[in-house]
């Protein structure tokens, strides 16, 4: 599991079940369809809502609630009968049992539709228990490429997975920093091993040469060693997959053994932490996110002022990757006609659903397609954006200076 | 060459780190033959009471080798009596119990501890500010800084006084008496509750010191930083002979030397085949290795069968 | 004498209807996903019992057990997934897993007899991590265990079926063949403990050397010790795989070696009921805990002051605390035990 703090761990286990009488969706699929009250259709949310993600998942959380909210105001009809939709919120505790758990919860109550959970660990093994029972599954934030790569049909992700970051961060790394000699370390993480191989191949196919490949793990915090063997190596680049507990110290570990390399991270070092623990030492590092930032989403401002409004508090990470992981299953339901299952999963593929955070789309796995990634670099105590590749340019104030997720 | 040396500095701080906090367990073990499990969580608390006095000086204008003092102090009054407090509630109402109780109970102390902290100063990893001076000097090309020559002597100079302690101080002779028999040291007008006490007084104002010197070396502090470097301190501890002073500061400086090493040559060695990654495999290879061959220890003396 | 033997008949009989009837009990109370707690405190109550040989017959502090369980998973994981293409069947792996884990425990076992009390524990634990670290590095240069991204895809032990055209979810399969394994492993601990060989261990956890005075051949009953305690790991570990149908190796990580140690020491080193008992509570009782202890103080505060899992782990500290404290034979000694113990201390005390 990654357990990624800040980054896209976001499981929004977004059950769309219909509700516990599972007559009153039946009817709605065709038979009768003059309706007798509302369709009510039962969501369910799995996060972290306690632990040390537990911010985050209560983000996620209200990211989901809004949707709903927003989708219930909307007087929606599903053949003469109007959509009610209840959102059913679990604590999966970022913990891989813990989700099988709760996913086994969903499935009891007859869920039509799971969207999560928050973190790739958790989303991982109860993704079985979903595709056994035939449930779909919309992930607003497990990045993990493995989730959609097991042939379940029932998996879908409105979220950049590591693989697609990965490529960018190496195309950069080669490209615009023109770094030629690059070493990678990695926590030896699914997330941090992950990314930086899809970062060596990325870089290495732009021409940069891989001079040095070390493995930490995600509990280190003495680096002298490695970096030592890398300083011989003379790299113009260090690449770390991991997450900031271990990049914050890393950064200063270079500075004090001399090493001038610049130190490239995925989103896992690109926190607030990191520039605050690393001090100094974090100036002129790169590292990227998935996703766009906020603001320059194409929906982003107003959904910002949407957010506050309503829980008067700031955005932490993936509130409005939640809210468009239940609005695709929305869509899929009207296009459907029909809040079952089996309906939601042969309409989900077909999405095209302007969101909040982009265009979504998905490709043949279920992952969304033209991902979008953005790369930071830390000047003055700030991330500020460099660029962002892919994903639907939105109507951008290209000196935005997006604040990194919150702790 | 200067990779080399290079590597050996890096082995000598990190083993002079794992030195100060095996000291700390050795002493416990050397007297009630338990492993004090908690300790690494005394060093974390020292590590994040200092942070917090640094915190409330950082306004004065004393100068930062006084407030580095003046934490360390406060760090090393509040783990002797949580030292105190821990030997008190967890571990002396159990002196008479099956071997395995109190290592529960140290586990105990640990979580409880660990959660304390969190509830207390979040889940966030703190940055500590750099009070030492922040130069670094030049040895045969390889870069060593005032911390890690400061973390060195430390170690060096707490084995020395211990050594001192135990070997030359009346103390010292009624640890060893405890430790060699309590009933009898009893007999002798020997307190042993009182030398227990002040065992893991004295140990815990180590375990202060090593967490003081920790997270100025690496910059951070975090509730859970105690956990991992009480298990290999241990590990070192029992390298060296668990119980025996100088056997805590060699396995200790062994062992950062052999995980500094590893990480740096074994991909080398191997053609590439294991890496870094294989670093702690390493370690405890060697471990197993000197055991097998040492039962008990590099310096540990021959436990008599019946221990 | 009749009469006893009538009443361990009737008791017999009643934890087996007791038994095959709680997961229905609990399936309507509480919902399947209690059923799914259910079966992992009888994975853990295996484990328990397995270590328990170890530690609470023959005396050896292992504070790596978990790398059995491993090892147990990860053969599972290998032989019933589409990793490697191959679907063995259950019961042709079980064996398979057991044997390989019982060979990890010898090969555990061989350089360590020398050893003893906290240099074995150190071992041990140093061995468990040997054996999370090859798992979590073992995907390069060859792919065996798919680093750490784990296997997943893994056959199902068990799946829906019919009954009189009654739906059955897998979850009571899964128990059923739980609860049956269990019940061998019990019975063969059992057993165990009253033969020559549990007996041998005995002798060998009091006083080694008056065991080697006395005809025991310390080496093998020690390595039998060791490989028996891990077989039984390795089974539990196979379940686990099936059972999540996805292994990481950070399942096995210390704090899982050391959750089984607290619920040997805490239920009752030694003694097999003990040893359940604490499996049970140290499974259940964190997760009755996880899911009131938010409510409950918004339910008397009006907000959670502590969040419920620092509270849960600051609860689960403090009752190991206690419960060595007040019971430090733990929570159902061992008669055997208890009774050297007291005699122990009336010595200390003479």
């Amino acid at each position: 599991m990654k357990t990624k703090a800040l980054a896209i761990s976001l499981s929004a286990a977004l059950a769309l079940c219909a509700c516990s009488k599972n007559e009153a969706t039946a009817p709605a699929a065709g038979a009768t369809p003059s309706g007798q009250g509302p369709l009510i259709v039962k969501l369910g949310h799995s996060a972290p809502l306690t632990g040390p993600q537990a911010h985050i998942g209560k983000d996620t959380e209200y990211g989901a609630q809004m949707a709903v909210d927003d989708a219930n105001a909307a007087n929606i009809q599903i053949n003469g009968r109007t959509l009610k939709i209840e959102l059913m919120g679990e604590d999966d505790q970022a913990d891989p049992k813990q989700g099988t758990i709760v996913a086994q919860k969903f499935v009891d109550a007859h869920v039509n539709a799971v969207i999560g959970h928050m973190n790739s660990g958790t989303t991982l093994p109860a993704s079985v228990t979903y595709a056994n029972a035939g449930i779909p599954q919309v992930s607003a934030s497990a990045t993990n490429p493995e989730y959609t790569r097991r042939g379940y049909k029932t998996a879908f992700r409105v979220m950049t997975n590591d693989e697609a970051q990965g490529k960018v961060l190496g195309e950069f790394a080669a490209g615009k920093l023109a770094a030629k000699n690059i070493a990678v370390i990695d926590d030896k993480t699914q997330y941090g091993e992950g990314i930086a191989n899809e970062f060596k191949k990325a870089a290495e196919a732009k021409g940069a040469k891989i001079v040095a490949v070390e493995h930490t793990d995600d509990k280190a915090v003495d680096f002298a060693a490695i970096l030592t063997k890398i300083k011989a190596d003379k790299p113009d680049l260090i690449f770390f997959g991991g997450m900031d507990p271990q990049a914050a110290p890393m950064s200063m570990q270079m500075k004090k053994l001399g090493l001038t390399a610049v130190l490239l991270m995925g989103d896992g070092g690109c926190t607030a932490d990191f520039l605050k623990n690393a001090g100094s030492s974090a100036e002129g590092q790169y590292c990227s996110k998935p996703g766009v930032p906020t603001e320059q989403m194409p929906g982003g401002p107003a959904f910002i002022a949407k957010y506050k409004a309503k829980y008067n508090a700031p955005i932490q990470l993936y509130a409005p990757y939640a809210y468009d992981a239940v609005m695709v299953v929305v869509e899929a339901i009207k296009r459907a006609g029909s809040a079952d299952s089996a309906a939601i999963l042969a309409a989900l593929p077909k999405t095209s659903y302007k969101g909040v955070t982009t265009d979504i789309a998905f490709d043949e796995k279920g992952d969304i397609k033209d991902a979008a990634v953005t790369l930071y670099v830390a000047k003055g105590g700030q991330w500020q954006q460099v660029e962002t590749v892919g994903g639907k340019p939105a109507a951008a104030t290209s000196d935005a200076n997006p604040a990194p997720a919150a702790k | 060459m200067e990779t080399f040396v290079q590597q050996l500095i890096n082995g000598l701080t990190l083993g002079s780190i794992y030195a100060l906090v095996a000291l700390g367990y050795t002493m416990v073990y050397g007297i009630l033959g338990l492993i004090n499990f908690a300790h690494g969580e005394v060093v974390m608390i020292g590590a994040l009471v200092a942070l917090a006095v640094y915190k409330a000086l950082a306004a004065t204008l004393l100068p930062p080798l006084l407030i580095l003092l003046i934490g360390l102090a406060v760090a090393a009054a509040v783990c002797m009596a949580l030292g105190w407090a821990i030997e008190r509630i967890a571990y002396r109402p159990l002196r008479n119990a099956p071997r395995l109780a109190p290592l529960i109970t140290a586990i105990g102390v640990s979580i409880v501890l660990q959660q304390f902290a969190m509830l207390f100063w979040g889940r966030s990893y703190h940055s500590v500010p750099a009070l030492l001076p922040d130069t670094s000097y030049d040895v045969l090309g390889a870069r060593i800084s005032a911390v890690q020559i400061v973390i060195m002597l430390a170690a060096a100079a707490s084995m020395a006084a211990l050594i001192i302690l135990v070997q030359r101080s009346k103390l010292g002779r009624a640890m060893r008496a405890t430790a060699e028999k309590p009933e009898v040291a009893a007999l002798m007008g020997v307190d042993a509750n009182r030398i227990v006490a002040l065992t893991f007084i004295v140990g815990s104002a180590l375990a202060a010191l090593a967490g003081v010197l920790v997270s100025a070396n690496y910059g951070i502090a975090h509730y859970q930083m105690g956990f991992l470097l009480g298990l290999k301190a241990f590990t070192a501890a029992v390298l060296g002979g668990i119980g025996n002073i100088g056997g805590a500061v060699l396995g200790g400086v062994l062992l950062g030397i052999i995980e500094a090493m590893g990480a740096g040559y074994i991909g080398d060695l191997t053609g590439g085949v294991l890496g870094s990654h294989y670093q702690d495999i390493f370690s405890f290879m060697v471990l197993i290795t000197v055991l097998v061959f040492r039962p008990s220890g590099l310096m540990g003396e021959k436990v008599s069968e019946r221990a | 004498m009749m009469q006893d033997q009538k009443k361990k008949v009737l008791g017999i009989a009643l934890i087996g209807v007791a038994l095959a009837v709680l997961p229905f009990v609990i399936g309507m109370g509480f919902g399947n996903a209690w059923i799914r707690m259910l079966d992992f405190a009888l994975l853990y109550i295996m484990l328990a019992l397995g270590l328990n040989i170890v530690v609470g017959f023959a005396g050896l502090l292992d504070l790596g057990y978990i790398a059995f369980y491993a090892v147990g998973a990860y053969i599972y994981a290998l032989l019933a997934s589409p990793h490697f293409g191959l679907h063995w069947p259950l019961w042709a792996i079980l064996p398979v897993g057991a044997l390989i884990a019982g060979i990890f425990g010898v090969l555990l076992g061989t350089p360590t007899l020398k050893l003893r009390g906290d240099y074995l524990a150190i071992v041990t634990l140093g061995f468990g991590e040997i054996i999370r670290i090859f798992l979590n590095n073992l995907n390069a240069p060859v792919n065996i265990t798919n680093g750490p991204k784990g296997i997943a895809g893994i056959d199902p032990l068990a799946k829906n079926i019919e009954i009189f055209g009654y739906p059955l979810h897998s979850l009571y399969l899964i128990y059923y063949l739980f609860v049956a394994l269990a019940l061998l492993i019990v019975f063969v601990t059992m057993r165990l403990e009253n033969s020559r060989l549990g007996r041998a261990w005995v002798a060998i956890r009091e006083d080694e050397i008056a065991a080697k005075a006395c005809g025991i051949n310390t080496r093998n009953v020690k390595l039998l010790a060791f490989a028996m305690g891990a077989s039984f790991g390795g089974v539990a570990g196979g379940l686990f795989a099936g059972f999540q149908q996805f292994v990481s190796p950070e399942s096995f990580g210390l704090f899982e070696s050391i959750m089984v140690l607290c619920m040997v020491v805490l239920g009752g080193m030694g003694n097999i009921p003990g040893v359940i008992l604490g499996a049970v509570v140290l499974t259940v009782l964190p997760e009755l805990f996880r899911q009131w202890a938010g409510p409950m103080q918004m339910a008397v505060f009006g907000q959670t002051y502590i969040d419920p899992e620092s509270m849960r782990l600051l609860l689960f500290g403090i009752a190991l605390i206690l419960v060595m404290r007040f019971r430090p034979m733990g929570l159902l000694p061992s008669s055997r035990r208890k009774a050297e113990f007291e005699h122990a201390e009336e010595g200390a005390q003479a």
